[in-house]
């Protein structure tokens, strides 16, 4: 039984030992050591770590529900996270839409686990972000390197018990020519994948393809995204379109059933076989969940609380906090076209548009602008998911399939679902890639994509 | 073993380990949310977090570690392995670091608190939401929802340099919403703020409040936008109310007076500061009528503390005054690098958290008029008010902001409710357009600023008042 395990029964069986044995109760334990060594103006100027042991704990006593969580592990500490957390349940209003405890369901898996990544050392981050600034080649460069471990254990009144580990590395940078910045990023399981030279030639091929860009007039443009753009696309989407607490409240643009998307786009929640623990907050394993097949939506993610209220089964998608924010997708991939699954990736092309899917959407291209990545945007209205936000790190013109010149950052006011919807969507790259979002737990996955419209309202300087 | 004796160890091992400079903060969290939907509990939640956080510097370059045991052997081992980072940092070097100095300060503070919220029964704190939110659910809202959240947090801080300073400070605060939902859009009213408003203050704070007092407002509110007609679009004269103008100035000028923003040093996530240090005490920022101030000793707002996370006493100080920039927000290290002679604005969200930059109450001073009085004045002009989303360029100058609820502005008088209302502009061009601004200034609390990686949220406090801006771009649409 790993360590984790071990807590988190032992809080279960406190809950019994206190509140009696008609307590339901569920308890996480999970160890985290995240490391991350951050560079800016080409120096290693923070560089921390941590190593966490986190509980948490969720019951439902006499018809009533509290959570609390702690990082004091001690006996005192386990028995006073249970009696502070029976005491606020006694004291808290009834709770008539309990969904119960997820029941006794052995996982598919025990996650991704890779030795090396989990002890890696800040020798080894400081190596590639060195690599990174070299391959610069004297450009200035910003960004990190970051290796996660999780190693988790869960066990509720319900007989449910399950255990895994996880590990994450991950590398985002810029670097910066005459103010304009390139950006090359990349998300794995293993430390060993993340080559700095690789990155760092990337991000400054994109910055000096970036000088003196031009300023373009606002307006509707076809564009290609790269995956770093898509990525914006996919958050958005999981939080509040396939989120099962707001398609309920009827906030979420989903409607089930119906072709809200052009047949190009399949968008799967899926965090087995690549990064993250085997199960859900709940303890409910996680799965495969398809949300849009050839564009018509299929289903939303669900925890007990919000599956109980549509009448459907849990997802595996309980978020700890999740009754306020919902069961939200957090490995969504939208999937590429055609992908010939033999885990081979594009070419790398040297040159702005970075690599051969995308040049390949680019081709086809009359005149629109290639952007690299979206930034600081936000919900203008939640339902039709209508958002505003800037590009960043790099914006080309296209024009007769060629990249002809770099082009000023654009501010946007755009509907997310609208942009995908029948007919919007002129092509899908070949190839996803895995990128990090800038919170750990989370990663996305996406090819680049290449949109009849998108709606740019003002130049980012004025 | 006291906390004090185990940051100290931390902070020996890391000089045995080599470090010329260490720093070592133990703390000790309690957090309480809880939130209500349509008259009915949601979700109570009552977290403990502990730890220490170990600050070592070899030569020239940083390291930090952090762990949730306070025993001794833990510290020590935290305070080595903090300076073995720190070395592993010289792989990649930069320019030389120093600090600037403060002074071995020794001090106890506490943040004001009459009423203890962690003491208030839960019946009570329950009661008040369900209330609230029932209230408003049964005058139309489809999403009545409330929520509460405090904070208490003890902290000991040990430096090398002889600092050594305990804390207590006791953060909370409250609000609630109501949301109607149309066919194809949503309308949202919030009071008093977009999530409520906080401070470092007791429970009386959210006592102040009277949640229930505008529930049933709100919730007519949100339903009657769905029908009110949109803001025109182009540019017309704006009057923002001083939540607004609070997230404005956290924003467009917060965010672009971080010292560590403008060296650069968050180029890759949060992004930079059109704002450039040989401009210092030269550049106009804004109209006269523009003086904004860092003030960590503003009692009961949320960016107040008595000694900030490297030890540095609280202090006011200028950033901008009569339209001219003259100050930043900075930490020991990057004043040293920029020649700048102050600190104090350092904070980490917690003990596993670096310390970082961080806005404490970056506030406007107030004017001479009152919100009527600006409105008396305006012959045409659009008055915004309670933030519905944000959005600004990593340099901070291109923002386009929305807020939940707008008013035309007609000979004098408040007309017509608006729909939807946005604005946009570029923020030195916007500052320089203010033309009137209001006395009533409130001290708004915004507990969810982000930044830094790994991710740090941090409370910030803005002092604000309603102010009116000429030529504005008002109305952009998707």
């Amino acid at each position: 039984m790993s360590r984790e395990l071990d807590l988190a029964g032992r809080v279960v069986e406190l809950v019994r030992e206190i509140a009696g044995p008609d307590a339901e109760a569920e308890a996480s334990a999970t160890h985290t050591a995240h490391s991350l060594t951050r560079f800016a103006n080409s120096a290693i100027h923070q560089n921390v770590a941590e190593d966490t042991t986190g509980l948490r704990l969720r019951l439902h006593v006499d018809g009533r529900t509290a959570a609390g969580s702690s990082t004091v592990v001690t006996d005192d500490g386990l028995r006073g996270l249970v009696e502070r957390t029976v005491a606020a349940a006694r004291l808290c209003p009834p709770d008539p839409a309990w969904p119960g405890l997820a029941p006794a369901t052995a996982p598919d898996g025990t996650g991704n686990y890779d030795e090396a990544t989990a002890q890696a050392t800040p020798d080894e981050r400081a190596d590639r972000v060195r690599a990174f600034v070299e391959a610069a080649g004297g450009l200035e460069t910003a960004g990190y390197c970051r290796t996660v471990s999780w190693a988790g254990g869960f066990a509720n009144s319900a007989g449910q018990s399950v255990t895994g580990r996880s590990a994450e590395a991950a590398m985002d940078g810029i670097a910066r020519a005459g103010g304009v910045d390139g950006v090359a990023r990349r998300n794995t399981g293993r430390l060993s994948d993340l080559d700095g030279t690789v990155l760092g030639a990337r991000a400054a091929v994109k910055a000096r393809a970036g000088a003196a860009p031009v300023e373009l007039a606002p307006g509707r443009y076809e564009v290609v995204l790269e995956p770093t753009a898509v990525v914006d696309i996919l958050q958005n989407f999981a939080l509040f379109g396939f989120n099962g607490k707001a398609y309920n409240e009827r906030r979420s643009f989903a409607e089930l059933g119906s072709t809200q998307f052009d047949p190009t786009i399949s968008l799967v929640d899926d965090t087995l076989g690549t990064l993250g623990l085997p199960y859900d907050a709940e303890g409910t394993p996680k799965r495969r969940v398809a949300l849009v097949e050839n564009g018509v939506t299929r289903t939303v993610t669900h925890d007990r609380r919000t599956a109980a209220e549509a009448g459907v089964s849990s997802t595996g998608h309980a978020l700890h906090g999740g009754a306020s924010w919902g069961a939200v997708p957090t490995n969504l991939c939208l999937l590429p076209a055609g992908d010939t699954g033999d885990g081979s990736g594009p070419t790398e092309v040297s040159g702005p548009i970075v690599d051969s899917d995308t040049a390949a959407l680019v081709a086809g291209v009359e005149r629109g602008l290639l952007v690299t990545d979206f930034w600081y945007t936000r919900v203008l209205d939640p339902k039709s998911l209508v958002i505003t936000g800037l590009t960043r790190n790099g914006v080309w013109l296209i024009e007769n399939g060629e990249i002809t010149t770099a082009v000023q950052n654009f501010r946007f006011t755009q509907s997310y679902p609208q942009a995908l919807a029948p007919g919007a969507v002129l092509g899908l790259g070949r190839h996803a890639s895995l990128l990090p979002d800038s919170w750990d737990a989370s990663w996305w996955s996406a090819p680049a994509l290449r949109l009849a419209s998108w709606n740019f309202t003002g130049g980012a300087s004025g | 073993m006291t906390h004090f004796d185990v940051a100290t160890a931390a902070v020996q091992a890391a000089l045995d380990a080599g470090a010329r400079y260490a720093d070592a903060r133990v703390m000790h969290r309690r957090y309480e949310s809880m939130s209500a939907r349509n008259g009915e509990i949601e979700e109570l939640s009552q977290d403990e977090d502990a730890g220490i956080g170990v600050r070592a510097l070899v030569g020239s370059s940083w390291g930090f570690f952090a762990v949730p045991e306070l025993s001794d052997a833990a510290a020590r081992a935290a305070g080595t392995r903090a300076a073995r980072i720190a070395t592993a940092s010289a792989r990649v070097p930069g320019p030389a670091v120093d600090l600037v100095p403060t002074g071995g300060q020794s001090g106890t503070w506490s943040s004001p608190c009459a009423v203890d919220p962690l003491g208030v029964a839960l019946s009570d704190k329950g009661d008040l939401l369900v209330h609230a939110t029932k209230l408003s659910h049964q005058a139309g809202a489809d999403l009545a929802e409330g929520l509460y959240q405090i904070w208490d947090t003890s902290k000991w801080f040990v430096s090398s340099e002889g600092h050594r300073i305990d804390q207590h400070v006791r953060e909370c605060g409250a609000g609630i919403s109501a949301t109607v939902i149309g066919d194809g859009e949503t309308q949202r009213r919030s009071y008093p703020s977009y999530r409520g408003q906080y401070g470092t203050s007791g429970w009386e704070l959210v006592d102040s409040l009277d949640l229930g007092a505008h529930a049933v407002r709100i919730a007519e509110e949100a339903r009657e936008l769905l029908t009110a007609p949109l803001c025109p679009s182009g540019e017309t004269t704006l009057i923002l109310g001083g939540e607004q103008l609070a997230l404005q100035i956290h924003e467009s000028v917060g965010h672009a007076i971080e010292l560590d923003r403008i060296l650069g040093w968050e180029a890759a996530f949060a992004g930079t500061s059109w704002l450039d240090l040989n401009q210092l005490g030269r550049l106009r920022y804004g109209s006269e009528l523009m003086n904004i101030t860092i003030d960590p000793t503003i009692p009961g707002a949320l960016g107040s503390f008595g000694f900030d996370d490297e030890g540095t006493p609280a202090a006011k100080r200028d950033a901008v005054r009569e339209g001219r920039w003259v100050g930043v927000l900075a930490g020991r290290d990057s004043a040293a690098v920029a020649g700048l002679d102050y600190a104090g604005s350092v904070r980490s969200d917690g003990w596993s958290r670096l310390p970082m930059v961080r806005m404490t109450n970056v506030g406007l001073e107030p004017g001479p008029h009152t919100l009527d009085e600006i409105i008396d004045a305006t012959d045409d002009g659009v008055l915004m008010d309670i933030n519905r989303s944000w959005s600004i360029d990593d340099k901070r100058l291109n923002f386009q902001f929305g807020c939940e609820i707008g008013w035309e502005i007609k000979n004098g008088r408040r007309g017509r409710m608006l729909r939807n209302p946005t604005y946009t502009g570029i923020g030195p061009q916007f500052w320089r357009s203010m033309d009137m601004l209001s006395g009533e200034s409130v001290a708004w609390g915004t507990p969810n600023c982000g930044k830094g990686q790994p991710g740090q949220v941090g409370h910030t406090g803005h002092p604000a008042a309603p102010a009116r801006f000429t030529n504005v771009r008002v109305g952009v649409r998707g």
